[in-house]
């Protein structure tokens, strides 16, 4: 069996090491104990809304911000003395930082001022590096004649030639639109496959995370809440934050009826009477809004009323509300006896890729609702 | 039917710019125009005889005392561009980079203090400070670190540079801060990411990026200093007369206008070209920027 790029991941040496890194803003606790291992060649994300501290921790490792508690160790050396001009680290800035006046190659070349290469090999090393980033024969433009997503090249062309051990990436994709933004992210991989550079990448975007990274962080309030791959993350979040900031998941207060060797029997309204073993089971819960049952709309199938169906469950709901996407629809269901625990109607959403052959449901249509326990996961 | 429309706007237009328009000719170009055209008058005994001549013209550019004056009123104020613009970038600098945002409004207030008085009172209070018994003479002597008051500060060039680059100071502090402030901070972090220390990053980012604003004050200091008449005048006693003090004897002490008009043509010629090649050298700054 071939090795997988995740089993090389695993094997690779640790390329970044927070250990216990703090950072105040005067009264401001912006880090808050932040215990973090990037391994060589890794392509890692830093999710989390606004505010959480995940920008000030990429500055950290850049060196633009001093910790004030705490170890950081960029392959194998403390960086508490390293300026920010001699660490391994090149970065990608949120507004490009390209300087205005210079041209594209001479923005390129910034870096290689103290290189003891000789002119014509830097200008070579400086065409290549363009061409890397699908810029070629744009050397002489004025910066200022650049598009945002070529700007964006040339930042990239800038932090690459210099051959950095970690590229860091401050939201590098925010100011594009959708659809340069989602072409982008398919050649920041590619391009991060090319060059085998550890990329860190700071993002408030879910999907650009779970599209993008090997691993991500979800950071809330300068505290890492969660750190695992794309795929662990969608489907078995450490808490309920972290279940609503990634994707869409619906919650139902849930009652906790037993509890036996690990499996744990729960009463959730609408769903009725269900076990599930531990690994459903989520315990850290900081809100503390009493137990209760999350699943995503995509786990859930609307079943028509002639239409069978393999599932070991099925509900009996009413249509609310359809939001029609072209490729999907998004239906809020209100499950039969859903208010049964506080007289609250909580409505779920449930979404349907829009196949050949089926069509959109009405509003007010009742339906029937098939699942697994599976799908579930307690929050408590 | 449109074209009708744009002239009645066009009209419009004109009507609401007439009144300011009239004002300024009345204000700048009249009196330019005086100039101009006595410029080319012949003298006369206590009148101007309306006889084109170019005798002005040759006198003033044969005259070798005109020519002594002309390059001192050159050599002073590049002295006094000099001395204050490489004074007002630490300045605009420190205001910009280092003050908190919070309270950069007034330390530009307190920029402007010196503005409080007048030009006049301003240049009489430096000749109390440099005078040969001022403040300077005085404690120095009082404290026996000299014997006998320093004369290199009266009545010289030196006098009038210290004095004019004061006064000009504030005008050189605003532009270059203003382009200072332009500077997109995470530029600077750019450069030092990029392997450059803070005194590189200076010099490759920061320094081109505020050229801008330090051409900006380079013209705001040399254009009015260079025919500034009072602190010749007062400061350098009248032994040292710049171009302005010569154009004032000849208008009014030997009321030789067509003369006098003539040195007041050509000093602004020779401003107007030395403005016009630092113009030329900050469109190359300002082309990359826009």
């Amino acid at each position: 069996m071939s090795e997988t790029r995740f089993d090389r991941l695993d094997a690779a040496k640790p390329m970044i090491e927070c250990r216990g890194v703090h950072k105040h803003y005067g009264d401001y606790h912006a880090l808050r104990g932040i215990d973090l291992t990037i391994r060589a060649g890794e392509f890692f994300s830093l999710l989390g809304p606004s505010g959480c501290g995940k920008t000030t921790l990429l500055r950290t490792i850049a060196g633009f911000e001093d910790i004030s508690d705490g170890v950081i160790l960029i392959d194998q050396k403390h960086m508490e003395e390293v300026p920010a001009n001699k660490r391994p680290t090149n970065m990608v800035f949120q507004s490009y930082a390209i300087f205005p006046h210079l041209t594209v190659a001479q923005n390129v070349a910034f870096g290689l001022r103290r290189d003891p290469r000789g002119k014509a090999e830097k200008a070579a090393l400086v065409e290549e590096a363009l061409a890397m980033v699908g810029l070629r024969g744009f050397g002489n433009r004025a910066a200022h004649a650049l598009s945002g997503g070529q700007r964006q090249r040339v930042a990239l062309a800038r932090a690459l030639i210099l051959k950095p051990k970690v590229l860091l990436l401050d939201e590098p994709l925010s100011a594009l639109d959708r659809k340069m933004r989602e072409q982008m992210q398919v050649e920041l991989i590619k391009l991060q496959r090319q060059v085998g550079i550890t990329f860190v990448l700071v993002t408030h975007d879910q999907e650009e995370a779970l599209v993008m990274s090997d691993r991500i962080a979800v950071m809330f309030e300068g505290e890492i809440a969660q750190l695992d791959g794309p795929e662990a993350l969608y489907a078995r979040p450490a808490n309920r934050r972290v279940a609503d900031f990634i994707g869409v998941m619906n919650f139902l207060p849930a009652r906790i009826l037993a509890e036996a060797e690990g499996t744990v029997t729960v009463e959730a309204p609408g769903l009725g009477v269900v076990d599930l073993p531990a690994r459903q089971v989520s315990r850290a819960n900081p809100d503390d809004e009493g137990p209760s049952i999350g699943f995503r709309p995509e786990t859930m199938t609307l079943v028509g009323a002639n239409q069978t169906h393999s599932q070991p469950r099925e509900t009996s709901a009413t249509i609310d509300e359809v939001v029609y996407y072209g490729d999907m629809t998004y239906y809020d269901l209100r499950l039969d006896g859903a208010a049964a625990i506080d007289g609250r109607a909580r409505p779920v959403r449930i979404s349907m890729r829009n196949v050949f052959g089926r069509d959109v449901q009405e509003v007010g249509t009742r339906t029937r609702l098939a699942w697994s326990p599976g799908s579930l996961v307690l929050f408590r | 039917m449109a074209k009708g429309g744009l002239d009645a706007q066009a009209r419009q237009g004109y009507t609401l710019i007439a009144p300011p328009f009239l004002y300024a000719l009345l204000i700048l170009a009249a009196p330019l125009l005086t100039i101009l055209a006595y410029s080319f008058l012949t003298d006369g005994y206590l009148e101007v005889v309306r006889d084109f001549t170019w005798a002005n013209y040759a006198q003033v550019w044969t005259d070798p005392i005109v020519r002594t004056v002309m390059l001192r009123s050159l050599t002073v104020s590049a002295l006094v561009t000099l001395v204050t613009v490489l004074l007002a970038f630490p300045v605009a600098y420190y205001v910009s980079f280092m003050v908190r945002p919070e309270k950069k409004a007034t330390w530009l207030f307190l920029i402007t203090i010196p503005f409080w008085t007048s030009y006049l009172i301003r240049v009489f209070l430096w000749k109390v400070i440099l005078g040969y018994n001022g403040v300077i003479n005085s404690s120095l002597t009082g404290l026996g670190i000299i014997d006998e008051p320093l004369t290199f500060i009266l009545y010289n060039v030196n006098s009038i540079v210290i004095t004019l680059a004061h006064a000009y100071a504030p005008f050189a502090i605003l532009p270059i801060f203003v382009a200072l402030e332009k500077i997109d901070r995470s530029l600077l972090e750019a450069g030092r990411d990029l392997g450059e220390s803070r005194a590189m990053t200076f010099w490759r980012v920061t320094l081109p990026l505020a050229m801008p604003g330090v051409l900006a004050a380079v013209l705001i200091v040399f254009i009015p200093t260079i025919g500034d008449y009072v602190t010749p005048e007062l400061i350098g006693g009248g032994k040292i007369p710049m171009i302005a003090n010569l154009i004032q004897v000849q208008m009014l002490a030997l009321d030789n206008r067509p003369l006098g008009s003539a040195l007041a043509v050509t000093a602004m010629a020779i401003v107007a070209l030395v403005s016009i090649v630092f113009l030329l050298i900050n469109r190359r700054f300002l082309k990359v920027r826009s």
